[in-house]
């Protein structure tokens, strides 16, 4: 699993819901496991499959669809609002994605999600509605996200001219994703600082 | 320009803060339970570090215990292994553990408040979403992902970004029968459940003040669910009653010092918000969910959206999420059958939910074709209903009194809504498959819950206010 992000060029699985929430994309009676390996195999558990005893993929769910495929998961507003479990990140990273694009991240997920390497890029709705039709059209159609100049656009025949987006992203975070580092590093770099916090406020 | 109450508890608590970046924030207090924390635990281990403060972290196990037998060893090995796991982590790392069979086991933002760990002016952090309950004492409380309990675990700091304030004022007197889980409801229809993203809210008003400490704390509960990083409520009189004498309150030169500066915990008069939202109490009625998430709310006399009623855009998710309940457009919530009634979780599980449903129930029986549990947020809460023959009552109207853990809110144990049934459920998700593969979920007061369960099906519970011989009238099938 990637613990550097660049950029990504790949063509993208569409998820054309509002509101998807952390409970859809890995269910609570997964959550019982203590590694942070294998939750990809139940990524959108109930979405994906008949029932815990029935391995039938559904047809017609995306995810389960071979025309779709690639690096990118293309979400619709507010993905990931819900439950703080990480086990979400988790779960689609460990199903092969190293991009989820929306028009809006709900505030744990994105947070999980640049701690797992796993690069949330905010776009405008309009420019989602495109990258939506133009997946529609053609399922291979391709999309690159460029970390170091913080762009995404369609990429490939007929996107020749087409316009990039930009998205935010903290230097800090940006920084992280580029080279492999996480929060951790960083605080425990501070750890002088944070003692002497403690002894400050402790007078 | 004065400060608001985030402000004043946000700078604090900053260690440093990186230029165009995040701030290191210090935090007080951190509460672990046995499902995000393992993984978190493994990480420290792999980097050979121990944890910093472990005077400063509280656990329980409640998320993935049963309700039943839980003198018993856990009979589902998988949820076993992950309780053992957490004992086995607090044991090495020095950590007091609140784990099943000890007085105070429970839901972790249960038993924070009422053994007195949580205190105003805190930064409190906690692997789980709805650690936004703790806000109601005047804290900056937050959910966190499993990476974050370890950067706790590791340095008793985290990394955040500031997010922008809301205010929200309710002002006024709220009708008989309302109470404090259709505040957060109305709010939640009025802002959908993105409306708050971003932002930490303040909730305020009239109404408010008003408020129990434990009714507070089931509107911080769910402002998660308007994606709000928290939500808090400034201390004031009733804060401070609640904290006296509490087991782990601070006492004598410790209060007095304490006092003062939970005094200064309030938004100054001149104060800017982001945003900011006036509310009247009177135009809040009992609230009930008709969808899949809570932001699909209505009054109980209302009826869900006629398709005209949504944009174009939302029509599809719309669609999905009412499918799935088995509702129509347009079609009323009133009378609809249900057929489990759930009264639990940390939203509503506390001695006063508990009392609140025993003096609605109490001479009457629930339906006959409806099953009703109710779990205590704790073993103290269980105590406390037992001595108050609290017990006696729901066992007269056929309700199932089980033991304390998150039970059906996320149906991660053995209590999960059969697929296709309808619950009623004083939880905060209703979410597919939050309560159980393909179930049902209507999101509802405890006050509400209590009048589906003995009448079968939902209604208005303002009709039993209004005549309080009905009140009292016993059994209605």
């Amino acid at each position: 699993m990637s613990r550097q992000i660049n950029i990504v060029r790949s063509s993208a699985v569409p998820l054309n819901i509002e509101n998807v929430d952390t409970d859809q994309i890995i269910p609570a009676r997964f959550l019982k496991a203590t590694s942070r390996e294998g939750f990809g195999k139940n990524l959108f558990r109930d979405w994906r499959f008949e029932n815990d005893d029935d391995n039938r993929p559904k047809p017609g769910f995306r995810l389960n669809d071979p025309t779709y495929g690639g690096k990118i998961l293309v979400a619709a507003k507010n993905f990931g609002c819900g439950s703080s479990r990480e086990h979400a990140a988790w779960a689609i990273k460990d199903a092969g994605f190293d991009v989820v694009v929306s028009s809006f991240f709900a505030d744990i997920f994105k947070n999980n999600s640049l701690n797992n390497f796993l690069l949330p890029v905010t776009v405008g709705e309009k420019f989602l509605q495109t990258v939506f039709n133009a997946i529609e059209t053609d399922p291979k159609t391709e999309l690159e996200v460029d970390l170091p100049s913080q762009t995404i656009r369609l990429v490939g025949p007929g996107y020749e001219h087409s316009e990039a987006e930009k998205f935010e992203i903290s230097d800090y975070k940006k920084t992280c994703l580029l080279n492999g580092y996480d929060d951790i590093d960083y605080l425990l770099s501070v750890k002088d600082d944070i003692q002497r916090y403690e002894t400050e406020r402790a007078i | 320009m004065g400060k608001t109450l985030f402000d004043k508890i946000w700078e604090k608590h900053v260690v440093r803060t990186i230029d165009g970046g995040p701030s290191v924030l210090y935090i007080d207090k951190h509460f672990i339970h046995e499902v995000t924390s393992p993984q978190a635990f493994a990480g420290l281990d792999k980097r050979g570090i121990r944890v910093l403060r472990p005077e400063q972290v509280v656990a329980t196990a409640d998320h993935n215990v049963p309700t039943i037998d839980q003198h018993l060893p856990i009979r589902e090995e998988l949820s076993r292994l992950q309780v053992d796991r957490l004992k086995k982590n607090c044991s090495e790392h020095g950590i007091e553990l609140y784990g099943l069979g000890h007085p105070y086991q429970g839901i972790v933002h249960v038993i924070g408040p009422e053994l007195g760990i949580t205190q105003p002016g805190m930064t409190i952090v906690c692997g789980d979403s709805h650690t936004s309950t703790h806000g109601a004492f005047g804290n900056i409380a937050f959910g966190i992902g499993t990476s974050e309990v370890e950067m706790v675990l590791a340095t008793q700091c985290l990394m955040q970004t500031r997010p922008k304030l809301m205010r929200i004022n309710i002002d006024g007197t709220l009708n008989a029968g309302v109470v404090s889980k259709d505040i957060v409801l109305y709010i939640l229809a009025k802002i959908t459940a993105s409306g708050a993203t971003g932002y930490a809210v303040e909730f305020a008003g009239s109404a408010i003040r008003a408020l129990s400490m434990e009714a507070r704390m089931t509107i911080c509960n769910m402002s998660i669910e308007m994606g709000a990083r928290c939500g808090m409520i400034a201390p004031d009189e009733t804060t401070i009653e609640y904290m006296k004498g509490r087991k782990f309150a601070p006492t004598g030169d410790a209060w007095i010092e304490k006092l003062k500066y939970w005094k200064e915990l309030y938004s100054d008069k001149d104060v800017v918000f982001d945003k900011e939202i006036e509310i009247r109490a009177e135009e809040i009625e009992p609230m009930i969910t008709y969808g899949t998430n809570p932001g699909m709310g209505v009054g109980v006399t209302g009826h869900v959206p006629n398709l005209s009623e949504i944009e174009e855009k939302e029509k599809p998710s719309f669609e999905k999420s009412l499918a799935y309940m088995g509702l129509q457009p347009g079609v009323n919530i009133r009378g609809k059958k249900v057929d489990y009634v759930f009264i639990g979780s940390c939203t509503n599980s506390r001695i006063e939910d508990l009392r609140m449903v025993a003096s609605f129930v109490k001479g009457k029986h629930k339906a006959n074709d409806v099953e009703v549990w109710v779990v205590p947020g704790s073993k103290q809460v269980e105590k406390q209903a037992i001595e108050e023959g609290i017990d006696k009552v729901f066992e007269a109207a056929g309700f199932m009194l089980r033991q304390p853990g998150c039970s059906a809110c996320l149906g991660m144990n053995e209590d999960k809504i059969p697929a296709g049934k309808y619950c009623i459920s004083t939880s905060n998700r209703n979410f597919e498959g939050r309560q159980g593969p393909n179930a049902r979920t209507f999101l509802a007061s405890p006050l509400t819950a209590a009048l589906a369960a003995i009448t079968g099906k939902v209604g208005d519970v303002r009709e039993y206010y209004k005549n309080r011989e009905l009140l009292i009238a016993g059994q209605e099938n």
